[in-house]
């Protein structure tokens, strides 16, 4: 088994680095409801289906991001506080190639 | 006021197979939730996605999930208050509930079960900063009644497939239509996608894209919208300002009701029967917290059960019960069927 170390910023803004596995078929969303680092209810509320807004969080690294799928880029499109730098979480796999990976989560809501 | 055995509060999965477990026992139940539709995220959210950890079922719709939940439960002709969110509850000396709507619709029932889920679908509202001050005042989240747009000039925003319905729908009924997207795609239904196409090309709504709405004008009500595109604005003249940004869950009134909260979900006792701090009122599904709890519809389904049993003994505290299984007993419902395992035929061979 493999993990990966990654840095993720809270909605408080407080620096976390954590370990996640790669062989779990965890995605970003699921790392960080795992580590309880947003409240319970404010976090995949759809599941991780790309059909909200809730892990919505900005990538601060440089890495090789999964080519954003019509779905994510039309939640993408409807959602508030959006940047160039934003992702949903739920549609980010955890696998070796994101190892150090940094990214901050955006505002409730 | 609508009496009731068991008033639930939610018609997701858990809530509608609340309705047949109660059946089995007797108790007839009411549903209540804020959406039109029974299904709650299941009809909402994803009704067109697959579940595979329903057991039994390899593969299964989520919307054919709720239909079948429908056939299931329709013997035991269950009452539905929908398009009403529960607001306040009372406790009555008699140890029932008074429960009432966001429409002021009371329910009145010796026990309340809690199947919220996530709680109750509430419009995501665009950060504007001035949006506030112009609800009800030119601003809905929410097209009740279209008519109320006749002759109006009505702004929508969105990318989804409200605002496309809504665009069309109203481009007979408003003075004029204008539908702003931060982008040109739409994410809706490919008629729906191709039927604003024509009404756009035979200028009958007005389309800007990718543009977003960024402040709001007015003195008590909405007189325009500011649209930002590439950077630069305009300001287009508008009586109604629509943003349709789908709907997002919130535990809403449920969390003043005098429950214990943990974790924006309702703490219960889930070594006995999942009832909540108040004796009376139970909370199961994706809305209850205990220790080692998956927010699955398979362990919804199991807390409702062992609910209703408990509610049974509340309800009948002298009688004394068993559980049947439906093999065995059937299925009574309160509309006269009957549904029952077919008798052996014992023959002799001669």
């Amino acid at each position: 088994m493999i993990d990966i170390t990654i840095t993720i910023i809270d909605r408080q803004g407080v620096s976390h680095e954590i370990n996640a596995p790669t062989d779990m078929n965890m995605n970003l969303m699921e790392v960080v409801k795992s580590y309880e680092l947003a409240p319970e209810g404010t976090i995949g509320v759809c599941g991780g289906m790309a059909m909200c807004a809730s892990c919505q969080c900005y990538v601060e690294s440089g890495h090789q991001l999964p080519v954003i799928s019509d779905d994510e880029e039309a939640m993408l499109s409807e959602a508030f506080n959006v940047k160039t730098t934003s992702r949903l979480g739920c549609q980010i796999q955890m696998n070796p190639e994101m190892d150090g990976l940094k990214v901050e989560l955006a505002p409730e809501c | 006021m609508i009496k009731t055995d068991i008033l639930i509060i939610g018609a997701g999965p858990t809530g509608l197979f609340t309705v047949f477990e109660a059946g089995l026992l007797k108790l007839k139940c009411h549903l209540i939730d804020a959406l039109p539709i029974p299904g709650g995220q299941c009809s909402e959210i994803y009704p067109k996605k697959p579940i595979y950890d329903i057991p039994a079922f390899p593969e299964i719709l989520a919307g054919d999930l709720v239909d079948n939940l429908m056939k299931q439960i329709e013997p035991f002709q269950p009452g539905f208050t929908l398009g009403e969110r529960a607001q306040t509850i009372e406790a009555l000396e008699d140890g029932s509930f008074i429960v009432t709507t966001s429409k002021g619709t009371r329910h009145q029932a010796p026990v309340v079960a809690i199947a919220g889920g996530l709680g109750s679908f509430e419009p995501r509202k665009p950060l504007i900063a001035s949006i506030e001050k112009f609800e009800g005042n030119g601003v809905e989240y929410i097209i009740r009644d279209p008519e109320f747009y006749r002759s109006k000039k009505v702004v929508i925003s969105g990318g989804g497939d409200s605002a496309l319905d809504w665009c069309i729908f109203l481009s007979d009924i408003a003075e004029s239509v204008t539908l702003v997207h931060r982008r040109n795609e739409f994410r809706g239904a490919l008629d729906s996608v191709e039927k604003a196409q024509e009404l756009k090309n035979t200028g009958k709504i007005e389309i800007i894209t990718p543009a977003e709405i960024v402040d709001l004008k007015g003195e008590t009500n909405i007189e325009g919208v500011v649209i930002k595109r590439e950077n630069i604005e305009t300001t287009v003249a508008c009586d109604h300002f629509i943003p349709l940004f789908g709907l997002s869950p919130k535990l809403g009134p449920i969390a003043d009701w005098g429950l214990e909260i943990e974790k924006n979900a309702i703490k219960v006792d889930n070594t006995l029967d999942y009832q909540t701090n108040i004796p009376g009122i139970y909370a199961i599904g994706d809305v209850n917290t205990y220790p080692g709890k998956l927010k699955l519809i398979l362990c919804g389904f199991h807390e409702a059960t062992l609910m209703c049993q408990s509610a049974y003994k509340r309800i009948f505290p002298d009688k004394r019960y068993v559980m049947k299984y439906t093999t065995v007993g059937g299925v009574e419902g309160f509309d006269g069927t009957k549904k029952e395992a077919p008798k052996a035929v014992i023959k002799a061979i001669v």
